[in-house]
């Protein structure tokens, strides 16, 4: 168990550092803390996998340093490291059994036997392996060859951190929740720093206590599910995080009003960001509502998409089209209609940066 | 269910099997026509059963010819396939570098046959060749004209160079296969360089190896053109192999009913062998 520090960390696969724009990672300081359950979430290519391979030691970063516990260990290779990481795709040694698989990483490490039975069983018996302990591996299903890969990064106790590149990529939907909850598990039991790369926000949002969001090889915003998800830093978090993601609606800051095409709002405390332009609002489909009585700005109501227990509507505002969240038992508008806007999650961006929300612009 | 009785289907295979018997039934019927008579001239035979078999079977040159072929064959096994591995280890898995040491290694491969056997007999030769004098300026007597052991060297260095750059070929092929992320994990698993040849190479080499194992095996157990180039089977009958033994029976001595059950059995022992390397190499996959 380990605390991670980053810092100053580029890297390019070319090695050139010049030209910062094909960088596949653009300068990220980021602490992971003893511990912590983090998830590394971002789309496809945007550096969260090289920067795990850059923690666990599998690729050398062009510049910046790795501190374990404030040790330097940039130079390190992965075996010195101490480090546990699973794959995407299962790995297995063909030829070994589960049993033989699961003690492999302990036996390099001329752990003693006995040790090495009773840390086996453990975990075998944590993953639901007991039964098949001395089947060859290579004859098992997907889901069974992946726990086995699982099971190789959780056996060794005293590692500084396991890292878990999209692990449950291969496994069926149900038994993909199963593990997810084990690992959760694990991760309480034994206060272990794990690191959880991902794509899927839900997956990320349900196994971390801390998602930090990667585009485009910086990282843009780490926190809490509830962060991202009410508060993003980044209007990158804000489209990411969600389905659908939130809307962002062009605007400017004149005489102490939002104005927006189809509607003002009353904003006094934002006169700071008078006549600035890039402004846009953000609006989760939440921070949307229809009003009973007029609220100076109205909606057309285009179409309805029914979720189940709540519906997104397709309200056309001005030239803008926003997604609407309703709850159960609100009825849907018809044609014209005035919408209320709720002023916490009611925020304001500069560019991509949150500066503000309604709440403070209106106290 | 109603079943249409119409057995007109089987014109479809008809040139299929007159394509066959042309190519492989018909010509094998007539060794197997020549091994069971013994023929006197036209129109003179007498059916004379497996004697011919027998003969051959009890040809005391033949059995000493099959334990020379044996031996060629396991040596060649035993050095061309461990060889070919370790260079397809060492080979650079990717870029230009990776190209052109491939191209240089398949080189050998593009040799005619006796082209060669007649490089090696060339080269090999005490008194003119570039290896042959080599060997002997360092105070070493090489003679494959003339010592036994000399002539089993030649050969067995000339079928090495041509051969093992199918094996690696085929290894290095296999090794190319083998995902990166096995690589990683054995680095995270701390496994050490003979661990990772052993548990993750090894078993990922396993199908390629087979091939290389068999198509091995057949050559050198029907090499004729080389040795018969360098050697001509000599000195003595010391490397006279089944086939160079066969040619002088059939071609030399013009006794077609013993060469043609030696055909046969020759055939059969190499399919015999063949199946039983298949089998051996393919049975631990089927283990539970």
């Amino acid at each position: 168990m380990a605390e991670i520090t980053i810092s100053g960390l580029r890297h390019s696969y070319d090695g050139d550092l010049s030209d910062p724009s094909r960088l596949a990672l653009k300068g990220i300081d980021h602490v992971w803390r003893d511990g912590g359950a983090y998830a590394l979430l971002g789309p496809s290519g945007c550096g969260k996998s090289s920067m795990l391979n850059i923690i666990s030691g599998l690729i050398r970063p062009t510049a910046g340093r790795i501190l374990f516990d404030g040790r330097d260990v940039t130079d390190l290779r992965p075996e010195e490291r101490n480090i546990a990481q699973v794959f995407q795709f299962p790995v297995l040694y063909d030829t070994m059994t589960v049993q033989e698989n699961l003690a492999f990483p302990l036996r390099n490490r001329k752990v003693a036997p006995a040790a090495i039975t009773r840390r086996v069983a453990e975990v075998a018996e944590m993953l639901d392996l007991g039964p098949l302990l001395k089947r060859r591996a290579s004859r098992l299903g997907a889901a069974e060859k992946q726990k086995i890969s699982l099971g190789r990064g959780l056996v060794r106790e005293d590692v500084a951190a396991i890292l878990f590149d999209e692990p449950l990529t291969v496994i069926d939907p149900q038994v993909k929740f199963d593990l997810r909850r084990k690992l959760k598990l694990v991760h309480e039991t034994l206060k272990l720093t794990l690191v959880y790369v991902t794509h899927d926000q839900s997956e990320a949002l349900t196994f971390a206590d801390q998602v930090v969001v990667m585009s485009d090889g910086e990282v843009v915003q780490a926190g809490t599910p509830e962060e991202l998800y009410e508060r993003p830093a980044h209007a990158f978090v804000g489209r990411f995080i969600g389905s659908p993601g939130m809307n962002f609606l062009p605007c400017r800051i004149e005489e102490g009003e939002i104005r927006f095409d189809g509607g003002r709002l009353s904003a006094p405390g934002l006169r700071r960001l008078a006549g600035q332009e890039g402004l846009s609002l953000g609006l989760r489909p939440q921070a949307l509502q229809p009003a009973d009585a007029a609220t100076g700005v109205e909606g057309e109501m285009v179409g309805l998409e029914d979720r189940g227990h709540y519906r997104i509507a397709d309200v056309a505002l001005g030239g803008a089209r926003l997604k609407m969240r309703l709850a159960e038992g609100v009825p849907a508008p018809q044609g014209r209609f005035p919408v209320a806007f709720r002023p916490g999650s009611t925020l304001v961006f500069a560019g991509d940066r949150l500066v503000g929300d309604l709440a403070d612009a209106q106290a | 269910m109603h079943k249409l009785d119409d057995n007109r289907a089987w014109l479809l295979v008809v040139p299929v099997f007159a394509l066959v018997a042309f190519n492989a039934v018909i010509p094998l019927m007539t060794v197997v026509n020549y091994s069971l008579q013994d023929i006197f001239g036209p129109g003179q035979r007498v059916f004379i059963g497996v004697e011919w078999f027998r003969e051959v079977l009890r040809d005391p040159t033949i059995q000493a010819s099959f334990l020379r072929q044996v031996a060629f064959s396991a040596l060649v096994l035993a050095i061309q396939i461990p060889l070919g591995i370790a260079i397809a280890l060492l080979l650079p898995r990717v870029g230009w570098k990776s190209s052109l040491a491939i191209i240089l290694i398949a080189i050998p491969l593009l040799v005619p046959f006796n082209v060669v056997g007649t490089i090696w007999q060339v080269y090999a030769r005490p008194d003119i060749g570039l290896l042959g004098r080599g060997i002997n300026a360092i105070g070493i007597d090489y003679n494959y004209t003339s010592s036994a052991v000399s002539a089993w060297i030649t050969l067995l260095l000339m079928d090495t160079w041509h051969w093992t750059p199918l094996v690696i070929l085929l290894a290095f092929a296999g090794l190319c296969s083998i995902p990166e992320p096995y690589y990683q994990a054995a680095r995270i698993d701390g496994a050490s360089r003979w661990a990772v040849f052993r548990h993750i190479e090894l078993p990922k080499l396993r199908g390629v190896l087979t091939i290389a194992i068999l198509l091995r095996f057949m050559d050198s157990f029907m090499i004729y053109t080389e040795p018969f180039v360098v050697t001509g089977g000599g000195p003595g009958s010391s490397t006279t192999f089944l086939s160079v033994r066969l040619v002088n029976m059939a071609v030399g001595q013009f006794d077609l009913g013993p060469a043609a059950a030696f055909s046969l059995i020759y055939f059969l022992a190499i399919l015999l062998f063949s199946y039983v390397f298949y089998t051996i190499l393919k049975m631990n996959e089927g283990e539970p």
